[in-house]
């Protein structure tokens, strides 16, 4: 494992299955009533939030807290970014307070990069989502999430088909889990108006649909994208009602994927505009056990970058412990 | 011990062959259950890799000699050990702690190799987070000495004399597809060396 977690294209095949296997022995225990666990401890997780959140926030929190690390949260609203303080002086002053990782969510493209890339801090980084870039724990959860119904909770995702809806545009998520799905072995289409794809999508490793009923055909899985109004700066639809017709999931629609097919979100949801109260609220929605399955992937994800040597630290060999 | 000649291959020394590996945890099943005064309130939790195997195997025998189901699960030291920050990351491994519980039963803990005793001392902090046994045993197929912490074993398969550098490779058949216990001299090779080890 390196030292940071930035994007999902970082993971190797066996990288990946790493953290989703740890991330199910973590899960495990917290299944048997062990709420804590004392990898972490002595550690700092600062958590540096530059843009709202509350599901990721609190689940990285809860992922660091049930490993024993020390949580510092740092909100840009009500600190001294909101006075004018640059990125740069905000992680000298981390560096000068001991941080061991920082999680950073940042509404600029490449902000994690930019930590990890400088010499600014020795911590290590993860990507909690960078603007409309990448948000590689999602990716990882929802990876977990698929192989737990799709797999029996082992080995990779080979030739499971997974259909991806929505605002691709805007969304972080939708770029991590494209990557990270494909070194799994799915195959991943798109399903979204012509308005609402990226410049240069057909470069993807992934099939690009307009019509959702045809990409919905068969599919073990089904992923909705929230249409994120917030980074909207012109209009992509004609209107929210016929965007929820042409682009919403509803029940008729849940019926053309497979029988064992399931439906996630990533969260916030937008009840009845990409998808309907019935379908999020169906036996088949996996949504609220998505941010069950984010605190597992997450305590997999610091306990791999932050509970070993680090690479930077020389120390110990590794050589000359019990066995040798 | 009734230590028959070690056979010299030059992979090492078979310290235990199939057939030894099977009498040996016969006797370890009962004196476990000597112990005990019966299998009543047992639960054997097997160390992973390879412990994990060895405890499946002590219980299905002493069921065999008793009578009584006992249940068998596994715990996972890594993330109490004392050298976690000394090394690179390590995968979990599976802990399953039975239905039953673990509070007011006699638990034998079951690992291949007793070296530094730093494994079960980890093991040993891991317990606490799932209750209070009424006693904590420990029975390991291999005891190869040089105890770091004021640890020993209740029921030992075989004392074995090395040096610490030496390489003692547990092979269970339902892992590595066949039952022996070899120790190689010297610098270990890198295949295989970290279960028998730890």
């Amino acid at each position: 494992m390196k030292r940071h977690l930035l994007s999902s294209a970082d993971l190797s095949r066996e990288e990946a299955l790493l953290v989703l296997d740890t991330a199910k022995e973590m899960s495990s225990l917290a299944r048997q009533s062990v709420r804590k666990l004392p990898a972490l401890r002595g550690r700092t997780v600062v958590n540096l939030f530059f843009e709202d959140s509350t599901r990721t926030r609190i689940s990285f929190e809860a992922a660091a807290k049930r490993l024993s690390a020390d949580v510092i949260n740092f909100s840009a609203k009500g600190s001294s970014v909101s006075k004018g303080e640059s990125l740069k002086d905000t992680a000298l002053t981390l560096q000068a307070m001991g941080a061991d990782a920082v999680v950073i969510r940042h509404s600029s493209s490449g902000a994690a990069h930019r930590l990890a890339a400088t010499d600014w801090i020795d911590a290590g980084v993860v990507n909690a989502g960078d603007g409309t870039h990448e948000h590689p724990t999602q990716a990882l959860l929802d990876a977990y999430t698929l192989r737990r119904h799709l797999n029996d909770g082992t080995g990779d995702l080979a030739g499971k088909r997974i259909t991806i809806v929505g605002d691709v545009l805007h969304s972080r998520v939708v770029r991590s889990n494209v990557l990270l799905l494909q070194t799994l072995g799915a195959e991943v289409t798109l399903a979204a108006p012509p308005t609402l794809f990226p410049v240069g999508v057909d470069a993807w490793p992934c099939e690009i649909s307009y019509d959702l009923d045809e990409a919905l055909v068969d599919r073990d899985a089904v992923m909705m994208l929230r249409v994120q109004r917030e980074r909207m700066n012109a209009s992509y639809f004609p209107s929210e009602r016929e965007y929820s017709m042409r682009y919403g999931l509803d029940a008729r629609r849940v019926a053309l994927l497979a029988d064992h097919a399931i439906v996630m979100h990533p969260g916030p949801m937008n009840r009845g505009m990409e998808i309907s109260a019935e379908v999020a609220d169906s036996d088949r929605s996996v949504i609220v056990e998505q941010v069950t399955n984010g605190v597992s992937v997450r305590m997999a994800v610091l306990y791999l970058l932050l509970g070993g040597q680090s690479e930077a630290d020389p120390g110990d060999t590794g050589v000359g412990g019990e066995g040798r | 011990m009734s230590t028959s000649e070690p056979v010299a291959t030059p992979e090492g020394h078979v310290v235990l062959d199939a057939e030894d590996m099977r009498r040996v945890l016969t006797r370890i099943s009962h004196e476990i259950v000597e112990k005990s005064r019966g299998a009543q309130d047992l639960l054997l939790l097997g160390i992973p890799t390879r412990g994990v195997d060895l405890a499946r195997r002590i219980g299905e025998r002493i069921e065999q000699i008793e009578g009584v189901p006992v249940p068998v699960g596994s715990i996972d030291p890594t993330m109490y050990r004392d050298d976690l920050r000394r090394r690179p990351p390590r995968a979990l491994q599976p802990t399953t702690i039975p239905a039953t519980g673990i509070d007011d039963r006699i638990v034998v803990l079951v690992d291949d190799v007793l070296f530094s005793g730093r494994t079960v001392r980890a093991a040993l902090d891991a317990l606490n987070e799932f209750g209070r046994p009424r006693a904590v045993r420990l029975a390991v197929l291999i005891d190869r000495g040089h105890r770091d912490l004021p640890i020993r074993a209740d029921h030992v398969g075989r004392n074995v004399t090395t040096n610490p550098e030496d390489v003692v490779s547990v092979s269970v058949a339902a892992v590595d597809g066949a039952d022996s216990v070899v120790v190689t001299a010297g610098m270990p090779a890198p295949a295989r060396v970290e279960e028998g080890t730890r």
